[in-house]
């Protein structure tokens, strides 16, 4: 009797030690194996320093369905991406080109280029904004994306661009920055009213030949790289590698890309110092001043 | 005795040998050759300008063509870069610069070639704005724009790679910077002829590459001064 009911107790055991066995290969089937190229890689954001090995785990929890196990931006999401709708196919991190950079064209951005760009999201595509998580997960994420490509341990971070402070927001220097919208021909893709429909708009296709459309500045305050007029500053100077958008840091000397700043301002639907300033001026002196486009100075024509 | 023999014949043999060697005149062995198509070549299209009024009124009565594939008389391949991809010792990158010209909203040349860290200098001859977009993998990838009447944009490559050019605003622009390791190469004109000169003794392989079709390789033997002759047929289709 009393040997019956210890080989029962045993039996049980047996059996809820097969049972738990069974679950572990469970979690081992969707344990999915990340391929990154590259040692364990640090981020350094202000005085957070990022980690690799611990982004890895919030890698694969947030960030794998779309930009994928391989880093390439082909995760299981991505097809459903319509770039004909203009939405962006999520970014590949093994090529190592990335859109919003502090850096000059052609260089890496800085860590914290790439957390600020995670911070804030990507307006008009799929990518949110990543808030929610603390400022240690996002460094350690930073890390981690760099382990998707060498060019991390070949080549260091480009030194940010410099920018002068602010000059005075005044009708002079909005009408200075129309100039340069119309002499360095921001017109031929973003459009004459800066609504994205230029002569060039329609062809534009990114590196992976997927259709891009150029900013639409009539439709909201946001863009992908940032809202402020800094912001505004370092798109245009340093360019958005990898989409159409050129580098003007070569072109444009650093105070006069203040005025092209205010100029922008004023194609947006905003309530901005700027607009303030043009929608009276233009219109008492709407008729005197000529449109921008191919008729214009610069028109090539 | 023997010893101080033998000594004073090295003595005399090794500088005698290494003067020798020094005398040898530049390297002259060469291959030439021909590079050619079988099949029927696609048509290539004429490029609409119309979106840049300026460049299709300067190639009215002269419209351009795509330029992927481009042949000449008696089934020539032209554009095809014929380069030592193997056996030569390399040579310093030659300071000489490099130009690659915008002009009527064309890349001239369509292929440039050059050695890594050479100087490469890009121009603007048209009245309008274009936007350089060199799109490398293994080098840097950037975009300037260059404005018409701006100073030429410097550049160099510092890895090897064939690297397609393009510019946005003028989505027809095509061209390639060929980035290798050799200063023997040649590209084809109308008639597909090359030759790569002042080749040294030695076993090489002599590769073709044509931005449309897959490279062809060849070995070839120099000894001497000879010249050897080595042919590419690229196989092409009409789509």
């Amino acid at each position: 009797m009393k040997s019956n009911a210890i080989v029962f107790v045993l039996l049980l055991g047996a059996a809820g030690l097969l049972l738990t066995a069974g679950a572990g290969p469970c979690w081992a089937q969707i344990d999915i194996n990340i391929h990154t190229v590259t040692g364990p890689m640090e981020s350094h954001i202000g005085n957070v320093t990022g980690y690799s090995q611990q982004g890895r785990a919030y890698y694969r929890r947030y960030c794998i369905g779309c930009h994928g196990p391989n880093g390439d931006g082909d995760g299981e999401n991505a097809m459903w991406f319509d770039t004909t709708m203009g939405f962006a196919k999520p970014r590949d991190f093994t090529a190592a080109v990335f859109k919003c950079r502090s850096t000059p064209t052609g260089t890496l951005p800085t860590d914290q280029d790439l957390f600020d760009a995670m911070t804030r999201g990507f307006v008009t595509t799929n990518m949110p904004q990543w808030r929610p998580l603390t400022e240690d997960k996002r460094a350690d994420l930073v890390a981690f994306i760099k382990s998707f490509s060498t060019k991390w341990e070949t080549q260091k971070a480009g030194t940010p661009i410099n920018i002068p402070p602010e000059t005075p927001i005044n009708i002079e220097s909005i009408l200075r920055g129309r100039e340069l919208f119309q002499k360095l021909e921001c017109w031929k893709c973003h459009g004459p009213e800066g609504h994205g429909d230029g002569p060039a708009a329609s062809t534009l296709t990114d590196d992976k030949g997927n259709p891009i459309r150029p900013y639409n500045f009539s439709i909201g305050s946001r863009f992908k790289c940032g809202e402020t007029n800094h912001d505004l500053y370092r798109i245009f100077m340093t360019g958005l590698d990898g989409s159409p958008m050129p580098s003007f840091a070569d072109l444009i000397k650093p105070n006069d890309a203040w005025d092209l700043v205010h100029f922008l301002r004023t194609l947006q639907p905003l309530e901005t110092p700027e607009a303030a300033l043009w929608k009276p001026y233009f219109a008492a002196h709407g008729k005197e001043i000529k449109p921008i486009g191919p008729e214009a100075p610069g028109g090539g024509n | 005795m023997r010893f101080r023999l033998a000594l004073m014949l090295a003595l005399i043999l090794l500088p005698g040998t290494a003067m020798l060697l020094l005398a040898v005149p530049p390297s002259s062995g060469m291959i030439t050759g021909k590079v050619t198509y079988t099949g029927t070549p696609p048509k290539m299209k004429v490029i609409d300008m119309a979106k840049e009024p300026g460049c299709a009124k300067e190639h009215a009565t002269d419209p351009v063509h795509f330029e992927s594939v481009v042949t000449g008389p008696a089934d020539a391949l032209e554009w095809v870069v014929v380069y030592v991809s193997a056996g030569d010792k390399g040579s310093p990158a030659p300071a000489q610069t490099v130009r690659y010209d915008q002009k009527g909203c064309q890349y001239l040349p369509h292929v440039a070639v050059m050695q890594p860290n050479q100087p490469l200098e890009i121009f603007n001859s048209d009245g309008w704005a274009h936007n350089i977009h060199p799109m490398p993998k293994v080098n840097s990838e950037w975009n300037k724009s260059q404005p018409p009447g701006t100073p030429p944009i410097m550049a160099k490559w510092e890895k090897p790679e064939f690297i397609p050019v393009k510019c946005n605003i003028h989505p027809w622009m095509h061209g390639y910077f060929i980035v290798i390791n050799t200063s023997h190469y040649s590209v084809t004109g109308k008639d597909g002829d090359f030759s790569l000169k002042g080749l040294p003794p030695g076993k090489y392989t002599v590769t073709a590459w044509q931005e449309q079709y897959t490279s062809q390789s060849q070995e070839v033997t120099i000894a001497g001064s000879e010249t050897k002759t080595v042919n590419f047929v690229f196989k092409v289709l009409p789509y």
